[in-house]
């Protein structure tokens, strides 16, 4: 498994704002279904000269970077270098300033909703209604989706070790138990890009392990799976390529 | 999936929250009723209340109760950024939008089925003389009023500023919406009930109503993207 040995440091810009390298070693083995048909597909995600400005702030300068089916890519950096802003420029949810973003051969604005079906994202942020139980936020998520919750919601449930706290609301929960909902929620719909945001705040290790080995899953059965963490013992082991974001 | 479908979960998911937690029905229920209470006491004086105060009393009521609840639903959709999740899955986004309206459209819908009968009794105003005029009345400018509030409040969801700007944008904006709302509900007021000029008030809110609902459909997608 690659290393963070991996990482290296790019030509810094023109406006010195924001330093990005990507090692392109591709890993071997990766090709597989992700288990449900999607309307639409794609085997790598790019990023190509991409801008985010806030106002007069940039969150970040002319990034490229590419990720494959199969990948494990680590977006390493500290605090408020704009991994975020990335991830949620390919999440399609933050719009960039410049430069473009293409899923396979599409553009992201050519696609919409198909596209949205094949992205799942777990932020710091867990995208869970509190005043809900495990159960229910699961099957709306899942019929928000367009599945069928009576095939996805306990499988997810059992995978995430909550049949027993199904009908809990999850504002009793722990950080734990909600990370591991969270990350299922996620995941409901099988995405092809799978994005994770400083996924292990909070977790203990026995937490960080369980999704560390969802992880690996995910990227072994065809996923691109990309990993936005300031943790470099975390990352390190976990990760198959890695891209440094420097402020 | 279906656009009413996804605004039918939206709604759904709202109202099973609300049935849960009772937190937003509750204190919007409050603030609308001692909005009323205190205005009771000012404009009451030893049982006789000022002529003509009711329609005007009756939609402030509505409009703070309103502002209140718009904050607090979409204050729901930013803790744990739910919002975010919202926008992510392949649903229709205008969608979304519909079934947050609904909810809030509910709510005030809730909250007048108090007042009315309050402001009836406070400040001796014949408001049951014409009730579908009167339900026609509050029910579009409610529409109009919410419309374009729940735009603005999912626009404003990650801004720290969100309690100031909402009544900043949304009351300048509804300005028609709340003329054409008091004064179609004054002419119901009067004794005989005007109900021509009631009627020409109702068209004209029909007509803000399309205008905001189409204008908030159509932006709210480009304007949810960060």
């Amino acid at each position: 498994m690659p290393s963070l040995d991996h990482a290296r440091d790019g030509p810094e810009l023109a406006d010195g704002s924001t330093m990005l390298t990507v090692d392109r070693e591709r890993i071997e083995g990766a090709e597989g279904p992700m288990g449900v048909t999607p309307s639409l597909d794609f085997d790598s995600v790019r990023l190509v000269e991409v801008s985010r400005h806030f106002g007069r702030r940039r969150a970040v300068s002319r990034v490229s970077i590419e990720a494959r089916r199969g990948d494990l890519l680590g977006l390493l950096g500290p605090n408020g270098a704009g991994k975020s802003t990335l991830i949620g420029v390919l999440a399609t949810l933050v719009q960039p300033t410049s430069g473009e973003v293409r899923y396979g051969g599409h553009f992201a604005r050519e696609l919409g909703p198909p596209l949205r079906r094949q992205i799942g994202l777990l932020a710091h942020e867990l995208h869970l209604y509190t005043e809900l139980s495990a159960r229910q936020n699961l099957t709306f998520f899942s019929k928000m989706y367009g599945l069928d919750p009576r095939s996805t919601v306990e499988p997810a449930l059992e995978r995430a070790g909550l049949a027993d706290r199904a009908d809990d609301d999850v504002a009793g929960f722990s950080r734990g138990m909600r990370q591991r909902l969270a990350l299922e929620r996620a995941l409901l719909h099988t995405p092809r890009l799978v994005l994770f945001d400083e996924p292990f705040t909070g977790l203990d290790d026995n937490a960080v392990g369980l999704v560390s080995a969802r992880l690996r899953r995910l990227a072994a059965d065809g996923a691109i799976v990309v990993l936005a963490t300031h943790d470099l013992d975390l990352a390190e082991g976990l990760v198959t390529r890695v891209a440094v974001v420097q402020s | 999936m279906s656009f009413a479908t996804t605004a039918f979960l939206v709604l759904k998911k709202d109202f099973t929250i609300e049935v849960k937690s009772g937190e937003i029905l509750y204190t919007t229920l409050f603030f609308a009723v001692s909005c009323v209470l205190i205005f009771a006491i000012a404009f009451v004086r030893e049982g006789q209340p000022v002529e003509g105060a009711g329609a005007g009393i009756l939609w402030i009521a509505v409009l703070f109760a309103g502002n209140l609840a718009l904050g607090r639903t979409f204050e729901r959709e930013r803790y744990g950024e739910t919002v975010r999740a919202l926008l992510l899955t392949p649903a229709p986004r205008a969608a979304i939008y519909v079934g947050k309206l609904l909810g809030i459209v509910a709510l005030l819908v809730a909250a007048e089925c108090l007042l009315v009968p309050m402001v009836a009794f406070l400040f001796d105003a014949p408001l049951f003389a014409r009730p579908l005029l009167l339900a026609a009345i509050l029910g579009l400018g409610t529409v109009g009023f919410a419309s374009v509030g729940t735009l603005f409040a999912a626009m404003l969801v990650r801004s720290r500023t969100r309690d100031v700007m909402l009544p900043i944008l949304l009351y300048p904006i509804t300005v028609p919406v709340i003329i054409a709302g008091v004064l179609g509900t004054s002419a119901l007021l009067q004794s005989p009930a005007d109900e021509p000029v009631a009627l020409l008030w109702i068209w004209l809110l029909v007509s803000f109503d399309v205008v905001f609902v189409t204008l908030a459909l159509w932006t709210f997608e480009p304007l949810m993207t960060e």
